[in-house]
């Protein structure tokens, strides 16, 4: 499977990174390339595998659905770009 | 010989008995980590906070209240969170990002009194077999072929963790593994280093790469440090739902040297075409000292080996390209300047074309694509069939009675710096073939050194052990690490 130019945009489109019109073959090169290499695991009789899900056989642990946490505003935003009157700020979303 | 490059076990017991102070020897690794810079392993320094906590340590060893790693120097690979310390996962993306919380690993290694020198570099996100992925630059290898002053790599992702340890500036440091980056660096700077059993760690407050394969483990210059510092680390952390609720052994107290009629498996696939000829000396020379010890040595076979990476390069950007939506420029860390008219999209996209570097960017496209519509169940589905097979492989031999794998760590020593610049990906990704499939099937690994190849530089071998047999893995590496004796440190030029 290769990877064209119009295929390295829309999938830089997905996922939220620019990438210049002049890298774009460049970066449809290297995908293609990699891509190759894990087409090797095509060679493989995975008939009846059910695909791994857990690393370890066990049951993840629940907690009580209780508040355990909270009342830490400045502290959540202390490290926002831009926070404004307790809030993240972003540029306009809705028209 | 001064402070800073004592092992944890000889510092532990000096400072037991008085004889050296933890104001003392951290100042000693103060003064290294300074005189240190041209390795530029330490990217963000922490004096006032070492000092602190020294004194601290002082205070706790005159009480008589003091745990083995109480008063120990340690770097900190800048993927854990460490409060009001700048923490950045060596990307720009993070810059300025200083957590308002402290990992899980720090906190527990503080609380039993070590203390922190600085952060070190690292691959970007850990992403990165040579450190050369780093917003900061490279962290530069102390060892040097023979008379040439080529730089060479300490390997990565915890390039820096390996350098700092093996250049004696501090006594051990924190490493994180994701497929290789705490035994590879190890293996390049010949030092120890064990990726624990998946879950054996707390991974809260680790920057995320991939979370079904990241594991933290220790750096350190013996096994027995090794023993020492996991004991810290380790342990059930609720704050991380994949964490273990299994008591921790007392890892030290399992190096009994003993490892007669124990079962060391030879796996035929490890055997690579290409693979230099010091590579296959070393394994031969480590295989019979694992025999002269009285091992019993079988040859066994992994059939999915060579599918490993193929499977790991799908799983790990497809995990990452999740965890790495969270940067975003909203939250924390960097945000682009936006011209007139930008818009929320155009901020994402902003921000993350200038936020990661080259290397992070490719991972998380080709984790978009396998992830996509149409191609996830051909390319991810199908990476995690090929890992359940790879597990079981493992768990077949593991059943047929082998206690411990040896294999090479890596398929060549250091490499230059700059050396594999025109190399594909893929070129690159091939430093990882040993030490992967250990992070697909959840084992722990470790790395140990165990001679010099004819350019002067470590070699490593790596042994791999049953899930959560931590102890019983690193008894077989210190009785390795006896075996091969070795104690060669890099000439100092830095």
């Amino acid at each position: 499977m290769s990877i064209d130019i119009e295929t390295a945009r829309k999938v830089a489109k997905l996922a939220r990174i620019r990438v210049e019109e002049a890298a774009l073959p460049k970066l449809a090169e290297q995908l293609s390339g990699i891509l190759t290499f894990m087409e090797q695991l095509n060679e493989v009789d995975v008939e009846g595998v059910e695909p791994m899900v857990s690393v370890t056989p066990m049951r993840l642990k629940r907690r009580a659905d209780v508040v355990t946490d909270g009342n830490i505003q400045a502290q959540v935003l202390k490290n926002a770009p831009e926070a404004r009157e307790g809030f993240f700020a972003v540029p306009k979303v809705v028209e | 010989m001064n402070a800073n490059s004592l092992t944890i076990a000889a510092a532990r017991d000096a400072l037991r008995k008085g004889e050296l102070s933890a104001v003392d020897l951290t100042m000693s690794c103060l003064t290294a980590m300074d005189a240190g810079d041209a390795l530029n392993a330490f990217v963000y320094k922490t004096p006032e906070i070492a000092l602190d906590q020294a004194r601290a340590a002082d205070a706790r060893l005159a009480a008589g209240d003091a745990p083995a790693m109480c008063g120990i120097p340690l770097g900190i690979k800048d993927l854990f969170c460490t409060r009001g310390v700048p923490s950045q996962a060596a990307s720009n993306i993070l810059k300025g990002f200083r957590p308002e919380y402290e990992s899980t690993v720090t906190t527990r290694l503080f609380e039993a009194g070590s203390v922190m020198l600085g952060k070190l570099n690292m691959d970007e996100f850990a992403m990165g077999s040579s450190n050369e992925t780093s917003c900061y630059g490279n962290a530069v290898n102390p060892w040097r072929r023979g008379n040439d002053d080529a730089a060479l790599t300490p390997g990565g992702s915890s390039g820096g963790s390996a350098a700092a340890v093996a250049a004696d500036l501090c006594l051990a440091a924190t490493g994180t593994d994701t497929g290789g980056s705490i035994r590879q660096p190890a293996a390049f700077t010949g030092i120890v280093g064990i990726k624990p059993t998946y879950g054996r760690v707390s991974r809260w407050g680790v920057v995320a790469f991939a979370s079904s394969l990241d594991q933290a483990g220790p750096m350190t210059k013996s096994v027995r440090d090794a023993a020492i510092m996991l004991g810290a680390m380790a342990g059930h952390d609720p704050k991380d739902s994949t964490s273990a609720d299994l008591s921790v052994p007392d890892f030290e107290a399992a190096l009994t040297g003993d490892i007669r009629g124990k079962v060391i498996g030879i796996p035929r696939e490890y055997r690579m075409d290409g693979m230099p000829a010091e590579i296959e000396a070393l394994w031969q020379k480590g295989i019979a000292m694992m025999r002269d010890a009285g091992a019993e040595i079988r040859d066994i076979s992994l059939p999915h080996t060579k599918y490993a990476l193929p499977a790991y390069y799908v799983i790990a950007p497809a995990e990452a390209s999740s965890n790495l939506a969270r940067y975003d420029g909203v939250k924390y860390g960097h945000r682009a300047r936006l011209a007139q008219g930008d818009g929320i999209t155009e901020m994402y996209e902003k921000t993350r074309a200038e936020g990661f570097g080259a290397e992070v960017q490719r991972r998380i496209l080709v984790g978009t694509y396998v992830l996509s519509a149409g191609f996830y169940d051909a390319y991810y589905n199908r990476a995690r069939k090929v890992r359940a097979l790879i597990k079981r492989d493992f768990e077949t031999v593991f059943a047929e009675g082998v206690d411990a794998i040896l294999t090479p760590a890596t398929p060549s020593s250091a490499f230059g710096l700059g050396e594999m610049a025109n190399a594909s990906p893929v070129e690159m990704y091939l430093n990882d073939v040993f030490t992967v499939t250990v992070n697909l099937a959840g084992l722990p690994g470790v790395s140990v050194p165990v001679g010099l190849d004819a350019q002067g530089l470590p070699l490593g071998l790596q042994l791999i052990g049953r899930p959560w047999d931590e102890a019983g893995l690193l008894n077989h590496a210190h009785v390795l690490e006896r075996a091969a004796g070795f104690v060669s440190k890099p000439a100092k030029w830095w």
